[in-house]
């Protein structure tokens, strides 16, 4: 990583990356493997709707959510679990239908209850850690253009911290994809940066 | 119109300021709009009239923006006023006490309880059709599951009420917590009641965070409009009177907030949807168990008439029975107060929808008939008395000894409204037609109430021995409170018809064929075909822009 580049517009505006629309989720398909096969890492793509195929077109890994959601969602029917056995049992012991203080059995329907709502919890929040949310500004989202794609338009973007990206060679690829157009995005104007960059 | 060149009328469309032209429709005499496709073989359309992504969009977002029409002011003040009512009954309960209602020694869970019930049950539909539907992968869910999941909060807002209420001491509430009280005495963990807390604030909660979740796409949505109309019109902007703020200022704060900034990305979409499948997963047996709790409420007592173990799926059934009427209620006037609204919810989907209330309608019926085969095969005194003679026999059938239900005409309006009614979509042109399927689905809503009642009222208001036998009148405050939490429900679903997004847009755009990148329109290589159905005509135009290329 010593010797990455850093790319700057002739105003002195640091580069986010290049992107590129597509008429529709087939040319947006097919740019998508092109750019998983050219080697780029950095680099997403965006459309209204998740499209179908796209994580094998990208390129993309499983996601390890499942695996943290069923961590979650076991700790808390444990803790669930335990919680009441400790108030049943420990803290506030009684004889209730001639039922010993330790039986499990009616402790199962609030037990999984707590492992319920420790799944919902951890799923939507594992989901908003994992894709970096919430984040109330972004590059892209300066971009009329990009602002399309909550609508009707198909985008992908390569960014400049890319190892591979080169703003000339991304936008032939781009074009030879069939992009119907090619954007050149900014970063947002942060002056530290941008004298850090000097 | 013509005049106008189509790139201003796509920026008039894009700034908000203009509708989609409606191209005329005829219905075919056969699939009516076009969904009640016969052939097996050909999928029944999803979304009508050849829509296209930005139809979509506009649709869904054009009710926001522009507002529903001159019907909402008016249909909001009179929905509030009701609401208002059930603060001022409970306030009047609260400083008086629960003797305001009809409550006695002998029956002392009546309206309240039934209440709770019939609107949790309600809520279950919701939570049926966004999850069980989702991993049965039922496409036509989509179009229904925004509206059922936000019908599902709204019945569980007013359903929860109840039982705060009802306890007496409002401000013991606390002690429904998992806390020790100030004598160090903690909850019962074996009590059904306590599990039942837990159910209830456990399937609200759940069911918040997944209407949430689906609706973060569709909030970002509605941000990147009215960004895009506050990049276009500058100080042009409409602004809010005497405040002076831009309205789409405000919408894209507000809705922006609620998005997260979500930007459509594809290794977001990724993650989202694992979540969401995760979520569906999760609800699917929260919904069962929590009627199942709600029933053991009733079914581990003695009380003859309570004391059944049918109970769980029979309450399930009834709940997906009731709240799918609820929907339909809900629905099928929103089709015509929001007209654009028929192309995403097709006849085919009411159709479908009434198929379930056939289906559950049967299940209700089954245990209707199967506690009396049990009272009877069970060979217990009590529990066949409480059968036949708090709830089945009417006055004109009673034998020499004179004895019959007093509660007789709330039995057989249950059957009526739940077993008969639905009968009639046995019958194809019935279970097609919006007028037809309302009326039942009317029915089916009373039916349940009083299924609540009878179970509840008529269960407790003749126990073992004649001495604690004794009637149940509602009193004005009964009547009043459940009245208002009518409205209290139907206050809530206009406001989510005004601010919030009606339909999954994402989802809905997902099951257009023009979504699949295998979409024979799109051939299976070269470039430049339009998206969008061809056959749409005038709408092909957005979705491949002739945008001069631009360079870097």
């Amino acid at each position: 990583m010593a010797n990455k580049k850093i790319y700057k517009t002739e105003s002195g505006e640091l580069v986010y990356g290049v992107m590129a629309e597509f008429a529709n989720p087939a040319e947006l398909s097919h740019a998508a493997e092109k750019v998983r096969d050219a080697g780029y890492t950095k680099w997403d793509v965006y459309s209204p709707f998740p499209v179908h195929g796209m994580e094998e077109a990208m390129g993309m890994k499983q996601t390890n959510l499942p695996i943290l959601v069923a961590i979650m969602g076991l700790s808390g029917a444990t803790i669930g679990f335990l919680f009441q056995l400790f108030v049943r049992h420990m803290a506030y012991p009684i004889v209730h239908q001639g039922k010993p203080s330790d039986a499990w059995q009616v402790l199962i329907p609030v037990t999984f209850e707590f492992g319920v709502i420790f799944t919902a919890f951890s799923a939507l929040l594992g989901m908003f850690v994992i894709n970096g949310l919430p984040r109330w500004n972004h590059p892209l989202l300066r971009k009329d253009r990009f602002l399309g794609v909550s609508d009707d338009r198909f985008i992908i973007a390569i960014e400049a911290a890319d190892e591979k990206f080169d703003a000339q060679g991304v936008k032939t690829m781009f074009e030879k994809a069939g992009a119907t157009a090619v954007e050149l995005v900014t970063e947002e104007a942060d002056k530290r940066k941008v004298k850090a960059a000097h | 119109m013509s005049a106008i060149n189509p790139d201003q009328t796509t920026a008039a469309r894009l700034a908000g300021m203009m509708r989609a032209p409606e191209p005329p429709r005829v219905d075919d005499p056969v699939t009516k709009d076009g969904s009640l496709v016969e052939d097996p073989a050909v999928r029944a359309p999803l979304v009508l009239g050849n829509r296209t992504f930005n139809d979509v969009t506009e649709t869904v977002c054009g009710y926001i923006e522009k507002g529903p029409g001159r019907w909402w002011m008016p249909a909001f003040g009179l929905a509030s006023s009701v609401a208002s009512i059930t603060g001022l009954m409970v306030g009047y309960l609260i400083i008086t006490g629960v003797g305001v209602w009809g409550l006695n020694n002998h029956v002392d869970w009546a309206w309240d309880i039934t209440n709770f019930v019939f609107w949790i049950g309600i809520g279950h539909a919701g939570t049926l059709i966004s999850a069980i539907l989702c991993l049965l992968k039922q496409k036509w869910r989509t179009s229904i599951n925004r509206a059922a999941e936000a019908m599902t909060i709204f019945a569980v807002v007013c359903a929860g009420m109840f039982p705060g209420i009802h306890i007496g001491r409002v401000w013991m509430a606390w002690m429904l917590f998992p806390i020790p009280n100030s004598n160090a005495i903690w909850p019962n963990f074996s009590s059904p009641l306590l599990w039942d807390v837990f159910a209830v604030s456990t399937y609200a909660t759940v069911s918040l965070l997944f209407w949430y979740m689906g609706m973060i796409p569709d909030f970002a949505t509605l941000r990147d409009r009215a960004a895009r109309r506050l990049m276009r019109q500058g100080d042009n902007a409409p602004t809010l009177p005497i405040v002076g703020v831009r309205v789409d200022q405000l919408r894209a704060l507000i809705y922006g907030a609620l998005s997260l900034g979500w930007r459509f990305s594809s290794r977001h979409w990724h993650t989202y949807e694992k979540a969401y499948l995760m979520l569906a997963g999760i609800s699917t047996p929260l919904v069962l168990s929590v009627h199942s709790i709600v029933s053991f409420d009733f079914a581990t007592s003695v009380i003859p008439g309570w004391h059944t173990t049918i109970f769980p799926p029979y309450f399930v059934a009834g709940a997906i029975f009731g709240g799918f009427a609820m929907v339909l209620l809900l629905l099928i006037p929103s089709r015509i107060l929001f007209p654009g609204m028929k192309d995403l919810i097709t006849l085919r989907h009411l159709e479908n929808m009434a198929k379930i209330i056939l289906t559950t309608g049967f299940m209700v019926g089954f245990a209707y008939a199967m506690e009396f085969f049990v009272a009877w095969y069970g060979a217990n005194a009590y529990e066949r008395d409480v059968f036949v003679y708090n709830r089945l026999m009417p006055p004109f059938l009673a034998g020499e000894d004179g004895k019959y239900a007093p509660y007789w005409w709330a039995y057989w309006t249950m059957i009526a409204c739940n077993v008969l009614s639905p009968q009639v979509f046995w019958i194809k042109s019935m279970r097609q037609s919006p007028l037809v399927i309302f009326i039942v689905a009317f029915l089916v809503t009373i039916g349940m109430w009083f299924e609540r009642f009878v179970i509840i009222v008529t269960s407790l208001h003749r126990a073992f021995v004649p001495g604690e036998w004794g009637m149940f009148y509602a009193s004005w405050v009964d009547i009043l409170t459940f009245v208002g939490s009518c409205g209290t429900f139907l206050t809530l679903y206009l406001l989510f018809t005004r601010f919030l997004p009606q339909f999954a847009m994402s989802e809905i755009k997902n099951v257009m064929p023009q979504a699949n990148p295998h979409w024979e329109g799109y051939g299976h290589h070269g470039h430049g075909h339009s998206a969008g159905g061809a056959a749409a005509g005038g709408h092909a135009t957005h979705h491949a822009p002739q945008a001069p290329k631009e360079g870097i």
